[in-house]
């Protein structure tokens, strides 16, 4: 049987990947960043999941605005990597799993979740910034990655709640497959934020402390916050924390937190890493 | 405040909402193409001539020949959209934002490096006023 073992949530900033890519990485501004991420690496090391989930939006590069889908199931052999302006990031192609992702569409659609189906798609920072952040820099990927895209660029974003219940069938889902596999999920984007108009810069410590708390004591709690309470107090593009929920939904009602850090700033944003271990 | 849209309630904020989204469908078209080198360069050559391609309004393309990014967002333009254009001239978000603050580069660095912008005094407009 598959199963979900644990949850990574994690920021997704481009900068982070520009650093890395441009060898940036030892510069004071960057160095306490990438320490900070240490252990997570050698935790993920030490995981070796065969599987990665990775719930991530897409910024206007696999999707323009022609379809907005909601929730978009990466079913894909592979995932190339996008332009997004400046030239594809230089890392691994993103290898699929389209035989669980399309069990995975199947059992969620018939779960009342109504999946969009993606056979071709690019992927951005949004996916590749986590994977170089956990994984390091690989010749190849070493896991399959079924990547679920969530619409927040176009309000509204899908609730907390429903993403936190999109998880939960998640779970589900993974667990009626037969093989053998063990499934680490991610929820990226976040923490506070905003990068837009006269508020840019806004970040909010006590709010990412309180979410990051309730991801293990009470994560009900956090699938009550209203959008605009992400938009008027942690920043415009805070709302990419309902896709922690969606994490959070997929590892059953019991974890454990493994590891955490936290950092202001990378580029315009309050960086939040989590670990969570399924009890 | 508009009662079915309390986010427009937020100081310096433009929520991308359908809304706007209807309004800005072919100034954000234009910028996705911005996405091959090709077309970096098409458009940096000649600004107007690429522009005409699109049905954008007048508002819209003066916006964006004149990189006024705040009006952009104002007229429909999506921020990671936006990063495009920004990213064909060379620059950065983070330039992006801090001209959408009216700080310098530096002085926006600055401030994200020592925590950020507090949200105090800028929940909402009226708070904002207070300040």
């Amino acid at each position: 049987m598959a199963r979900i073992v644990a949850g990574v949530g994690t920021s997704h900033t481009p900068a982070i990947g520009a650093a890395l890519d441009n060898g940036k990485a030892g510069q004071p501004y960057w160095q306490p960043l990438f320490a900070g991420y240490e252990p997570a690496k050698r935790w993920m090391a030490e995981t070796r999941p065969d599987v990665v989930i990775m719930v991530y939006n897409d910024h206007v590069n696999a999707f323009d605005f022609k379809v907005i889908p909601t929730f978009a199931l990466g079913c894909a052999e592979q995932f190339p990597i996008a332009d997004e302006g400046w030239g594809p990031r230089p890392v691994p192609v993103v290898k699929g799993y389209p035989e669980l992702a399309a069990h995975l569409v199947q059992s969620l659609v018939l779960d009342e979740f109504d999946m969009t189906i993606v056979n071709e798609m690019q992927v951005d920072h949004g996916l590749t910034v986590p994977l170089t952040l956990l994984f390091g820099s690989p010749q190849e990927w070493p896991c399959r990655v079924i990547p679920l895209a969530v619409n927040v660029v176009q309000y509204p974003a899908p609730t907390g709640r429903r993403c936190y219940r999109l998880g939960q069938a998640i779970r589900k889902a993974v667990e009626s497959w037969e093989e053998d596999l063990k499934v680490v999920v991610f929820g990226t984007g976040g923490m506070s934020h905003q990068i837009q108009g006269p508020r840019a810069g806004l970040t909010n410590p006590a709010f990412d402390k309180a979410f990051l708390d309730d991801l293990s004591r009470d994560p009900e709690r956090l699938t009550r916050i209203p959008p605009l309470e992400y938009l008027r107090e942690a920043g415009a593009e805070a709302i990419e924390l309902v896709m922690w929920l969606l994490m959070r939904g997929t590892l059953g009602p019991k974890v454990e937190e493994v590891y955490r850090f936290y950092h202001i700033p990378a580029s315009s944003t309050a960086v939040g890493n989590i670990i969570l271990e399924c009890r | 405040m508009v009662a079915d849209k309390p986010y427009e309630d937020i100081p310096g904020t433009w929520i991308f909402d359908a809304q706007r989204a209807r309004a800005g469908y072919h100034l954000n078209q234009f910028l996705y193409t911005l996405m091959t080198d090709a077309n970096r360069k098409a458009f940096l050559a000649d600004e107007r001539s690429y522009l005409a391609n699109f049905k954008l309004t007048d508002a819209q393309r003066e916006a964006v020949l004149g990189r006024d990014w705040n009006r952009l967002l104002e007229l429909g333009a999506v921020v990671y959209a936006l990063a495009k254009l920004a990213f064909t001239d060379g620059r950065s978000y983070q330039y992006m934002a801090s001209q959408m603050t009216g700080m310098t580069e530096k002085e926006y660095v600055d401030m994200m490096l020592s925590g950020g912008r507090s949200p105090e005094g800028w929940r909402s407009k009226s708070e904002r006023e207070k300040h």
